[in-house]
């Protein structure tokens, strides 16, 4: 059975990734489904979007200059 | 030959340059501009360069398909890319650190202010309409530049990429394609949604955009840039998505328009983990070689996109338009 388990990649720095489709239970007991061929899934517990990930967990900086300069 | 009765009618020209490839593409007789000393990043040379490309991708109504693989239109393309990408390369700084790259486009800067910024916090809704007629240019046609590069690709990176595009062009269902998301959400913000409409309205800046990714796309030797330009839009969408989407909120914008930019905000989340593990990291590895190519490819492309986004501030910033006026600039 082992060619049938999913592919769960923990990204350590961001989301757990889940391959194929997904049926994400909540807290509350409602049911959220992504039919994704891959889904990202929260870890950091700061995503809007939850159980998905919106990618609050990027790293936030405020410019000193003002407006970034661009290559 | 036929045409695809939807491909878009010839656009108007824009000086010298693209009058002759308009020409040449009605099937007149042409004598081969001048293209040295043209503007590289002008409304004439890049209209010129963008409709060489569309032969590639819908074509245009009046013009025979055949002209695709026309010799003296290739090697007119050839010149106009050269003045182009030369510019281009001579104003990004070049650099080989792929890591760095990804890890800054990465960061969130609080403080900056872009399009997304401005319409979520002040913008109108003329001036969000548009920039999505604007967009339209890439959007219509969303994912198609990138996929030439699939048969350019092997292994564990190709795949990857099939899984973003397969994403891209509705997992499946048609109705779900991010291009046919884009064009519910023209209808619902009362713009036309049928291909090539805003191309005589969209500046030169914007079609820069999407000629770059035409070139990285149509060349085998550039497939590392389409991967870098590819994973600057996967990686930098989702948090300007969502500004977009409270943009809407905000405007009284449909849920036909929300869609468009919700979807991508999740989409986004995940494509951009796909690209960098599954697509940049076994690339790399294969071809170490390929980390010039995949910088000039992130850097390339926000320098030109950063440029669009500075005509339509600039423009709004007056309270203009920054549709182009549309004239005709036709040689007598």
């Amino acid at each position: 059975m082992a060619e049938d388990r999913r592919r769960v990649v923990v990204t350590g720095e961001g989301p757990i990734l889940v391959h194929g489709p997904v049926d994400v239970e909540m807290p509350d007991g409602t049911h959220v489904h992504s039919d994704r061929a891959v889904t990202a899934l929260c870890a950091c517990g700061r995503s809007r979007r939850r159980p998905f990930c919106d990618t609050s967990h990027r790293r936030r900086v405020r410019d000193d200059v003002g407006k970034e300069n661009d290559p | 030959m036929t045409t695809t009765p939807e491909a878009p009618a010839l656009p108007m020209p824009r000086g010298p340059v693209s009058e002759a490839v308009l020409s040449a593409l009605r099937g007149d007789r042409t004598v081969p501009p001048a293209v040295e000393g043209s503007t590289p990043y002008g409304e004439d040379l890049q209209l010129a360069l963008y409709c060489c490309y569309e032969l590639h991708y819908r074509g245009f109504r009046e013009v025979d398909p055949d002209r695709e693989w026309d010799p003296a239109l290739i090697a007119l393309r050839g010149d106009l890319e050269r003045v182009f990408v030369d510019a281009l390369r001579n104003d990004v700084p070049a650099g080989a650190d792929v890591r760095g790259e990804l890890d800054a486009l990465l960061v969130e800067h609080v403080d900056a202010y872009g399009v997304s910024h401005h319409l979520r916090h002040h913008g109108e809704l003329w001036q969000l309409r548009e920039y999505v007629a604007h967009r339209s240019l890439y959007h219509l046609k969303e994912a198609d530049p990138q996929s030439f590069v699939i048969p350019r690709l092997d292994g564990s990176a190709k795949t990857a990429l099939v899984t973003v595009q397969h994403d891209e062009y509705g997992a499946g269902d048609p109705e779900r394609a991010h291009a046919k998301l884009f064009a519910d959400m023209m209808l619902e913000l009362d713009l036309s949604p049928a291909y090539g409409t805003y191309l005589d309205s969209a500046p030169a800046e914007m079609l820069a955009e999407v000629n770059f990714m035409s070139w990285c796309g149509l060349h085998r030797a550039s497939r590392a840039a389409l991967i870098g330009q590819f994973a600057t839009i996967e990686l930098t969408s989702s948090p300007g998505s969502d500004r977009l989407v409270k943009a809407m909120r905000r405007l009284g914008c449909g849920p036909a328009a929300i869609r468009f930019y919700a979807e991508h905000v999740e989409a986004d989340a995940v494509h951009e983990q796909l690209v960098r593990r599954e697509v940049i990291a076994p690339l790399l590895e294969a071809e170490p070689d390929s980390a010039s190519d995949l910088v000039f490819g992130i850097r390339g492309s926000t320098f030109l996109g950063a440029r669009t986004e500075e005509h339509m501030l600039h423009h709004w910033g007056r309270g203009e338009s920054s549709f182009r006026e549309v004239r005709d600039v036709r040689i007598p």
